[in-house]
């Protein structure tokens, strides 16, 4: 079906598109080059960005669906899903969001009219592939920060998206990728000039919200020499039933000197116990330490998600860069998680460290896969990994697959891996203190996730901990 | 009235039976010994007292301040007041000993209509019983008993013993694996939380701890049953011959 539908857009008998009223904001199903024109129209784009995003295009109908992941699922209809939509009214300011929608964020905890006064933290809210609101432009402006949507991006810096677009996670980098290239519909952009500090977390927090709308946003963030800057992603999906798919794409571009420290908490809809709904999370996030001494931290707690592929990377081009991979995936109900890094060292005395913390319950699958590569120059590269897997009840499942390919004789690499359940006697001793069953587990899980969540901005961690609880509820007993 | 009555209690670990109608009644404001040989039965008669999953009884009941405990949840059972010093304290990766107490405590003071503790409260008497204690300040942000000397996984027990303030503390083998130094510092803590209300009860293989914990009865647990109740001079009795000595009482 998919296929036939696939080969009807290529022969260009599938037309949709352009005659699609470009004031509508959902464009109907399917995926063609009208599609992208339409998006790209939408978006306001210069001709260049369409031309790339065609080529995407172009490529992707060539590529393969990877099926390498330890994943089951029926294979995805590209062509039901609907590549654009917009929210139903386009604010101005804060007072003009749609209520609906800052309602869904005072029940994530994450109120915009607040966030606006918490101390340091930078908004853009991305609902539905357009961003609804960017705060804290005006104290980020004074440093030279750029902190804005990627389509502001694309039309007010052409060079530096020219520049460092596609140059981390290349469009034809795998099918996801290219998919996103060609119809990533927002995301956002960061640039931290030479030697700036950025004086404030940026957080942006994505939601989906419109049914059978394919979320694929497209982040860049490049810091400048002897720069630094931390970014929080977070984000969460209401209840449907129907997949959906998000296929998102982050480039991080570390010059000498500087620091980049990328923290997400997912928590899309992960489905029911049955394994119906919930997203299919394909994801590409890549960073380069360019420069020497530059540092790339990426911190993931994942407890959404029906799907998850996930494999934030560190490319070690500079000489004594830094990458680090810290990791926490909970799977539970029919939740299935491929996640991992590739940590590739390239520049002299590369060092990376990967910690790794997989929860598996009820029914759910947590693979680690981890690639840890070392190049022929890079001479004293090390890299310490440690993969741990924590069982809750014995129908969950717990994988670990690390790679190793050294090229270096002296490259020094250590890998450490454990899977343990949670003992009935840990449990025992904290219940016979008087603590309940439900929070003598968590606490334990907790205690598991520590070196992650010690990684995690203060506020952020507290988030964490409170969405591993609530996810892990009713998972014991 | 007794605090804490086990009458004619069968009780099996998988399909062996190991208690064979154990009867035994804790006094408040007393402490009582249990002695026996190895595999007597000692270690899961405390498991039997607090409900260790491992535990089946098929017979028998045991009753708390008058009332049947059997099917209330360990947890349960521990915020009434019944605390077991574990002979082998497991070790928790990553979960503070602090907050760990923490939680412990207030759950007790919710239990009992009480005000939670605050932070800053808790520790100001955290430090106090780690001073007493002869512990470290880093007690506090330790893992709980990971990486403890057998010492310290000993000393933490009794710390979470002075602060809970159970009613009814079991000791198993509390001076297994204990330096003199230790074995002195947690009998003090020990002695301290006699209040003429409160009953021990004091599980042990050697007659060492009851230098330092004096006992008001000693009673002989063998396969299964206790077979023999008297006062501290028993010791002495069975220092010298043995549990071989030992007959039955009718």
């Amino acid at each position: 079906m998919a296929q036939e539908e696939i080969n009807k857009a290529v022969s260009g008998e599938y037309s949709l598109g352009f005659e699609i009223d470009i004031e509508t904001d959902v464009v109907p199903p399917g995926l063609n080059e009208d599609t992208i024109r339409f998006i790209s129209k939408k978006k306001e784009e210069p001709e260049w960005m369409l031309e790339l995003r065609l080529k995407a295009f172009e490529k992707w109908q060539k590529m393969e669906e990877p099926r390498w992941g330890h994943l089951k699922y029926e294979p995805i209809d590209y062509q039901s899903i609907s590549y654009f939509a917009a929210p139903k009214k386009g604010p101005e300011s804060l007072d003009e969001v749609d209520p609906k929608i800052l309602e869904a964020y005072k029940k994530l905890g994450i109120p915009l009219e607040e966030q606006k006064q918490l101390a340091g933290v930078a908004v853009d809210a991305v609902v539905d592939s357009v961003s609804v609101k960017t705060t804290y432009t005006e104290e980020l402006n004074k440093h030279g920060i750029i902190f804005c949507s990627i389509s502001e991006a694309i039309k007010d810096y052409p060079e530096l998206i020219k520049k460092y677009m596609f140059s981390v996670v290349p469009m034809t980098d795998n099918f996801y990728a290219a998919l996103n290239s060609a119809v990533f519909t927002d995301g956002t952009f960061v640039y931290i000039p030479k030697g700036v500090r950025c004086p404030m977390e940026l957080s942006t927090y994505f939601r989906i919200n419109a049914l059978n709308t394919g979320q694929f946003e497209r982040t860049l963030i490049v810091a400048d020499e002897g720069s630094y800057v931390s970014y929080n992603e977070g984000c969460s999906a209401p209840t449907r039933d129907e997949n959906q798919l998000h296929a998102a794409v982050v480039e991080l571009v570390a010059m000498k000197d500087a620091e980049i420290k990328y923290s997400t908490i997912q928590n899309w809809y992960p489905g029911d116990e049955n394994g119906k709904g919930g997203i299919y999370n394909f994801v590409t996030k890549r960073g380069i330490c360019a420069g020497d001494n530059s540092k790339i931290s990426w911190t993931q707690v994942e407890t959404g998600s029906a799907i998850t592929w996930k494999y934030p990377s560190c490319i070690l081009k500079g000489d004594n860069s830094v990458g680090e991979f810290y990791s926490v995936a909970v799977t539970t109900l029919a939740q299935q998680a491929d996640t991992g890094t590739k940590m590739i060292h390239l520049g002299k005395n590369t060092s990376s460290t990967i910690i790794s913390k997989g929860i598996s319950a009820m029914k759910g699958q947590n693979t680690y896969r981890g690639l840890v590569k070392i190049g022929a120059n890079a001479h004293g590269a090390r890299n310490y990994s440690e993969c741990d897997s924590l069982l809750i009840g014995d129908q969950c499942g717990a994988h670990t697959f690390p790679y190793l390919e050294s090229k270096d004789i002296h490259g020094q690499v250590e890998h450490e891996a454990t899977t343990s359940k949670i003992s009935d006697e840990q449990l025992f001793y904290l219940r016979q203190r008087g603590i309940d069953e439900e929070s003598a587990v968590s606490m334990i899980v907790h205690g598991f996730c520590k070196e992650v969540f010690s990684q995690l901005p203060m506020e952020y961690a507290v988030e964490a901990k409170a969405l591993l609880e609530l996810t892990l509820e009713g998972s014991v007993g | 009235m007794k605090i804490l009555e086990i009458k004619d209690v069968h009780a099996k670990i998988g399909e062996k039976e190991i208690l064979k109608g154990l009867n035994l009644e804790l006094e408040p404001g007393k402490v009582h010994a249990i002695m026996g040989p190895n595999g007597a039965g000692k270690s899961t008669l405390s498991k039997t007292i607090v409900g260790h999953y491992d535990v089946e009884v098929t017979e028998g009941d045991i009753l708390y301040k008058g009332k049947s405990i059997l099917n209330m949840e360990p947890e349960e059972r521990a915020l009434e007041g019944i605390f077991l010093s574990f002979q082998h304290p497991v070790e928790i990766p990553g979960v503070n000993n602090a907050y760990f107490l923490r939680t412990a405590l207030n759950a007790k003071r919710k239990h009992e209509g009480k005000e939670e503790l605050n932070a800053a409260e808790f520790l100001r008497e955290m430090k106090k019983y780690l001073e007493m204690l002869g512990m470290k300040a880093d007690m506090i942000s330790r893992s709980l008993n990971e990486g403890f000397s057998g010492g310290e996984k000993k000393r933490n027990e009794i710390l979470q013993m002075l602060m809970l303030e159970p009613e009814v503390i079991i000791l198993d083998e509390i001076d297994s694996g204990l330096d003199i130094d230790a074995l002195r510092a947690v009998s003090e803590g020990i002695n301290m939380m006699k209040d003429g209300k409160r009953s021990f009860l004091v599980i042990t293989h050697y007659s060492r701890i009851l230098d330092y914990i004096k006992p008001d009865y000693i009673h002989v647990l063998k396969d299964g049953r206790i077979i023999k109740t008297a006062g501290p001079e028993l010791v002495a009795q069975l220092e010298e011959e043995g549990y071989e000595s030992i007959e039955e009482e009718a």
